[in-house]
């Protein structure tokens, strides 16, 4: 058990090696950064009223990363599969001597750990918001990983996305739209609508799969049990779509 | 000798087309079977099952003697295959590529710079070791797919159209290649370039809609040929009729037929009896009726020939 577990490691880690240095060959992974880091901060100050607000605190800044995630990840995640399957190379990789989970688990942890790096990128945020006053760490902290956990889950659904079809601005596509239906669905407005016709399980349960909601209680430094397993269970449910839709539409 | 490669019945549909319908075959070790067949026969499916990629509809593919469908993994580490087109990731350089093939492969450290650079000397790739796969020619991206198949020294190699699109230089180091490690391996090779069969293949098998059609070595396919071991030759047109007469008053003759003309010249076709070849009588012949004759030439047919034949008639078979 323990060697086969080493095995499975080594693959995967093989994998998300080449994955990762996949996105710095080519200039996404600068463009990438430089909008993530930039929008981050543009949000933070203007429309979130930094200083306005007179607090030390990174709410402004966490409060628009679903948002911003909406658009970003989907586009980190659009290659994963659909360049594979557009140039052919996923016949190389469904034949080489590792099993589809390596390959599913090794594309996302280089997608993921990417998106770590541009989280990491933001720290300048973390680290002026020290000198101007006396913010509350722990909630920063928490909300780092409660972003880093929700990017994670867009990311999963991104890549099961994009192992449906060879085309990435398909990916890209679909997978911003149900990311947003994902996010929508813990607002009001969405709610409010649905209140006048639908039961109360269904309204608590639609509003239960909002990253909102969720993102929302973590950055306000409520880290509950069941927000993390919401997201790592959403994380599970998006890789075990992709590996069955990647053995279905691999030949395609 | 071991059977490395097997196909049992295989089929495979894609909605209304019978893509392969009952495939069986089987490689033994020092075996090269060239896969030969039209656009759309098979070919490919047939390997992508035999490499895992594809699942058979039913039927089962066998390779070092595993079962490719219940232990994909052990067979696929005896097993090195160059999809068609040597797909790879072109974001990389040559050297990076390699590595991680050796690194997925279970080698490192040393032994996967050994291996590596013993890959890199065989497909001759020394010289864009540090360039980005996508920038190669297409010859040598067809080389580093097969650098790629064969860095782990596979007992099974599986190569869909190595050669198509090189020029004759690098066809023909790409054959060299596959007759030197033709020996302690079993190897498929497809293609529809037939020359390549008699090459480097010790055996052919013809597919045609899914089914195999033809299986022997290309001495044995072309012998199928009406022609094959009759002797043609150039007389002058004056000549015809007297040449003709000789030869059919030798009773090893059992047809001449003229099958051309030009310049003053007619060509003529001699067949011997019971299809033996007919050149040895002919030759004595020749000499002492002292016929003149300005050009002869055993025909032997060509694979092509034997190609169109098999995977034609059969079509006229269907229509008729």
């Amino acid at each position: 058990m323990g060697r086969a577990m080493a095995e499975l490691l080594r693959k995967t880690w093989a994998i998300t090696k080449r994955e990762f240095a996949a996105y710095f060959s080519t200039p996404l992974a600068t463009v990438f950064l430089i909008i993530f880091v930039a929008l981050t901060g543009a949000f933070a100050f203007y429309v979130g009223g930094f200083f306005e607000r007179g607090q030390a605190d990174l709410a402004p800044f966490f409060q628009y990363h679903p948002w911003l995630y909406l658009l970003l990840v989907p586009a980190v995640a659009m290659r994963l599969w659909a360049e594979e399957r557009k140039s052919g190379t996923i016949e190389l990789l469904m034949t080489l001597p590792i099993s589809p989970w390596e390959a599913i688990l090794g594309k996302f942890l280089a997608a993921w750990a990417f998106i770590g790096v541009a989280l990491i990128a933001t720290m300048p945020m973390w680290i002026t918001v020290n000198l101007l006053g006396d913010p509350d760490n722990g909630v920063i902290v928490a909300s780092y990983i409660g972003s880093f956990l929700m990017a994670g889950a867009f990311l999963a659904i991104g890549s099961c996305i994009s192992a449906l079809t060879k085309n990435q601005v398909i990916a890209f596509i679909v997978a911003a739209t149900i990311c947003f239906l994902l996010v929508m669905s813990g607002l009001e407005l969405v709610l409010g609508s649905m209140r006048a016709w639908a039961p109360e399980f269904l309204i608590s349960a639609i509003s239960s799969l909002s990253f909102l909601s969720h993102f929302d209680r973590i950055t306000k430094g409520v880290v509950q049990l069941s927000s993390i397993i919401f997201y790592v269970s959403l994380i599970v449910f998006a890789l075990f779509a992709n590996r069955v839709i990647v053995e279905m539409k691999k030949a395609d | 000798m071991a059977v490395l490669i097997e196909a049992r019945e295989l089929r495979k549909r894609f909605g209304a087309i019978n893509a392969v319908d009952g495939i069986s075959l089987a490689v033994t070790k020092g075996e090269v079977l060239g896969f030969l067949g039209p656009n759309g026969a098979g070919k490919s499916t047939t390997m992508k099952m035999l490499t895992g990629f594809l699942e058979p509809d039913s039927g089962s593919a066998w390779i070092g003697g595993i079962s490719v469908a219940d232990q994909p993994i052990i067979a696929k580490a005896k097993l090195g295959y160059m999809p068609e087109g040597a797909p790879a990731y072109g974001d990389m350089n040559t050297r990076r590529f390699l590595q991680f093939i050796a690194e997925v492969r279970g080698f490192d450290g040393a032994e996967a710079n050994r291996r590596v650079e013993a890959a890199v000397e065989k497909a001759a790739l020394q010289s864009v070791l540090d360039q980005k796969i996508d920038t190669l020619s297409k010859g040598f991206k067809r080389r580093v797919g097969m650098a790629q198949a064969i860095l782990h020294d596979p007992q099974v190699l599986i190569m869909d159209e190595p050669t198509d699109g090189l020029d004759p230089n690098q066809k023909h180091h790409v054959r060299k290649l596959i007759a030197e490690m033709a020996k302690d391996k079993a190897i498929i090779v497809s293609t529809h370039i037939l020359e390549e069969v008699e090459a480097v293949c010790s055996r052919a098998v013809i597919i045609n809609k899914g089914r195999i059609v033809a299986d022997g070595t290309a001495e044995s396919l072309m012998r199928r040929l009406s022609y094959h071991g009759t002797v043609a030759m150039h007389v002058p047109s004056s000549r015809v009729e007297a040449v003709k007469k000789a030869l059919l008053d030798f009773s090893a003759i059992a047809s001449v037929e003229t099958i051309g003309s030009a310049n003053g010249k007619v060509r003529l076709q001699a067949a011997a009896r019971d299809g033996a070849p007919a050149a040895p009588q002919l030759a004595t012949l020749i000499r002492t009726r002292l016929i003149e004759a300005e050009e002869v030439v055993v025909q032997r047919g060509s694979l092509d020939e034997v190609f169109r034949q098999i995977t034609t008639s059969d079509d006229g078979a269907r229509h008729g």
